[in-house]
């Protein structure tokens, strides 16, 4: 069975900073790491692999730095990796970049047929969760998202658990299909060391520009119809009020409960009568 | 299990100059890093010496990533609020022949690492190293942490650093004793390239340095010292651990007495900590040094102990170390003959250059610092009384002056005592 990873390197968004004067991303020295829900997606491909034989192709858009990624997410087992590096591509967006990713999908699907897709639920630097199903709506495979268990996976059919803001649905589509992994679908595994050396040893597939069809209008700044008006940082949060307990326990009991009911943390019930608080 | 040649154990400058000689003499290198990349976990003061780096690595400074080349080295004696100073100061260091640089070992680590590969090195990282693996009583290979993790080859050189796990573990070191490390505490300070070049009087492209003795250490034995970056400022302090545990010292509160030291305040005054690092360094000198070799193996850079703290010199004494390790395993390996006696060519070697000589000239330091505790704490105040009563003008006649001082001296310290301390140190640093 043969399986495509979709994996984008990302500033590692716990140590990025906004510029307070500026309010853009700081991105100088910051390390870049796999997209974490992108990494659970290699994960469950990699043991699918394991489990019902196969390959694991990765895919990923990016810098020529983006390199370094898909050799960390060799190790991990996989058989390919191709990096989309073009200029052309630069300040693509997630509808363009789901054009340019389908578009290498296809390709690859003409030459080895794709089974199965997995991609990050998100990003975790742009959080839009929209490449993942472009990407499937271009290649009209179905789309099963935010799963967080692979339940079953037959010649023709996958069956998947996702997560939904009310419960849990078990969900069957039929292959070639495209799923968007959350983090709770597997647990990252250590990589062995033949896999690690095979990494090091490793060189990546360059894709450009040229080594496809591709429609210059539908990429890069000119084919993204996504303008960010704005990037800020969120308010600092502002020190809280500390009342000294020890001088007056009573009175500041009292105030206390004041400030908790005037604040509306807890509201009195409309219909609790003659109560005294 | 896959076979090398040589496998080296720990990317820094010992490790990957012995990567680089290895590869270079055709073996088939493999360096196994436990960090996410060479540099994440290595820490020194900030002070990389040319000569050494360019036998490893020809007209480095070309292309690595260096900060400023030192073209001034101050010592400062403080005590107290006082400060006496010295230092030498050459424009010549800014250009090639250069003397030393400072560095970010982040940087400059991974830039190494990455001559290692174009050498023909494989860099394994994220992995430790458990164990050698033995065949009867020869080391041939070793244990990994990975899964399928066990790696055959024929010599195994330890540059693991100052924690020596693998070379106690091969009988060949003993466990570090809190005497002989140092812990050293170091924060990079972010200023704007304009005030650290107004500060310490120096051009675009010129650094400096300055090692401070004496209160800078709270009298204990060591030393804090202050390197320009390009745009930062490397501070740090480091004493003898022992005496740090002994005297309830945490190396935080070292670092913080330093930094509120009127002198070293304003330098780094409205600067910005970028990072806080923290390391062991190895201080049992010549005394201390481990076994070098054993059949199939050889010990280099910090994990031997070569570390000559009187010139603050280390990653050069590392760096060649590394380099004949790389050479000596090589013609071991084309020879076909590892065996404890061919290893010893890599001994031999080392005590022909100044890394063992070194070492070996100032054998009695150590001890005699440690003997002789008063020394930090003594000199400084006397040295700092005389200067200021020298310089005070306060209408006392210059030769009534001079008695007093030399009447303060021998107050302080007995004429037997200054005779003792004065032959203390010339036997154990000249």
């Amino acid at each position: 069975m043969h399986f495509v990873v979709c994996l984008k390197q990302v500033p590692d968004t716990s140590e990025v900073r906004i510029d307070p004067v500026t309010n853009t991303l700081m991105r100088e020295g910051v390390p870049s790491i796999i997209n974490p829900y992108d990494a659970h997606g290699l994960e469950e491909a990699i043991r699918l692999k394991e489990k019902v034989g196969g390959k694991v192709t990765i895919v990923s858009m990016g810098p020529p730095q983006a390199k370094e990624a898909l050799k960390k997410a060799m190790s991990f087992g996989a058989d390919r990796a191709i990096l989309l590096s073009d200029r052309a591509f630069g300040g693509s967006d997630s509808l363009a970049t789901a054009y340019i990713l389908s578009s290498a999908l296809q390709k690859i699907h003409e030459t080895e047929p794709i089974d199965l897709v997995f991609a990050g639920k998100e990003a975790i630097d742009g959080d839009t969760a929209q490449t993942g199903p472009g990407i499937a709506q271009r290649l009209g495979f179905p789309q099963l998202t935010y799963a967080i268990k692979v339940r079953e996976l037959t010649d023709t059919t996958v069956t998947v658990e996702r997560k939904t803001e009310s419960g849990r649905q078990i969900v069957q589509a039929q292959l070639p299909a495209l799923i968007t992994v959350e983090k709770e679908l597997n647990d990252l595994s250590y990589a062995s060391l033949p896999n690690m050396m095979k990494a090091a040893a490793y060189e990546p597939e360059m894709w450009n520009f040229n080594s496809l069809p591709f429609d210059v209008t539908q990429m890069g700044l000119k084919g993204s119809p996504t303008s960010v008006s704005r990037i800020f940082a969120p308010p600092g949060r502002t020190g809280g009020e500390i009342i000294d307990g020890m001088k007056d326990p009573k009175g500041t009991a009292e105030s206390v409960v004041q400030k908790i009911f005037q604040q509306n943390i807890i509201m009195v019930h409309p219909l609790a009568k003659g109560g005294k608080h | 299990m896959e076979n090398f040649d040589v496998i080296i154990v720990g990317g820094g400058p010992a490790g990957l100059s012995a990567a680089i000689s290895a590869a270079n003499a055709g073996m088939k290198t493999v360096v196994i890093e436990r960090g996410d990349y060479p540099g994440t976990k290595n820490v020194m003061g900030g002070i990389l010496y040319t000569k050494a780096t360019g036998m490893v690595v020809p007209e480095f400074w070309k292309e690595a990533p260096l900060e400023r080349p030192i073209i001034e080295q101050r010592i400062a004696m403080l005590s107290g609020d006082e400060t006496i100073m010295a230092g030498y100061r050459d424009p010549a260091w800014a250009v090639d022949p250069y003397n030393a640089h400072s560095i970010l070992r982040v940087k400059f680590d991974r830039w190494l690492a990455q001559q290692a590969e174009k050498a023909g090195a494989m860099i394994i990282t994220e992995t430790l190293v458990e164990d050698l693996l033995y065949q009867s009583n020869n080391v041939v290979g070793v244990r990994t942490g990975r899964a399928e993790g066990d790696l055959g080859a024929k010599v195994v050189i330890l540059a693991e650093g100052v924690n020596n796990f693998l070379a106690v573990k091969a009988g060949l070191a003993k466990p570090l004793k809190p005497a002989s490390v140092a812990v050293t505490v170091k924060e990079v300070i972010a200023l704007p390239k304009e005030k650290i070049e107004d500060r310490f009087c120096l051009e675009e492209g010129q650094g400096a340095t300055i090692e401070l003795y004496g209160d800078s250490t709270a009298g204990l034995m060591g030393v804090g010292f202050i390197y320009t970056n390009k745009d930062s400022i490397s501070i740090g302090v480091g004493a003898i651990l022992e005496p740090m545990i002994r005297n309830n010292w945490t190396p935080n509160d070292l670092l913080e007495n330093l930094k509120s030291k009127p002198y070293v305040k304003r330098l780094l005054q409205g600067g910005e900590t970028k990072e806080y690092l923290a390391h062991l360094i190895p201080e049992g000198g010549y005394t201390q040094v481990p076994k070098l070799h054993r059949q199939g193996v050889l010990v280099v850079g910090d994990t031997a102990m070569l570390m000559n703290s009187l010139n603050r010199e280390g990653s050069n004494l590392a760096m060649i170390s590394g380099k004949i390790a790389g050479e000596v395993a090589a013609q071991s390996i084309k020879a076909g003959d590892v065996s404890d006696q061919a290893m010893t060519v890599y001994e031999t070697r080392l005590r022909d250059s100044f890394v063992l000589k070194d070492l070996h000239h100032y054998r009695h330091m150590g001890k005699f610092f440690e003997e002789n505790t008063h020394l930090l704490k003594a000199y400084p105040k006397i040295f700092s009384k005389a200067a200021k009563m020298y310089l005070t003008a306060d209408g006392t006649p210059k030769k009534e002056r001079q008695k007093e001082i030399i009447k303060m001296v021998f107050e302080n310290r007995s004429k037997a005592g200054l005779l003792k301390d004065m032959y203390g140190a010339w036997r154990a640093l000249l």
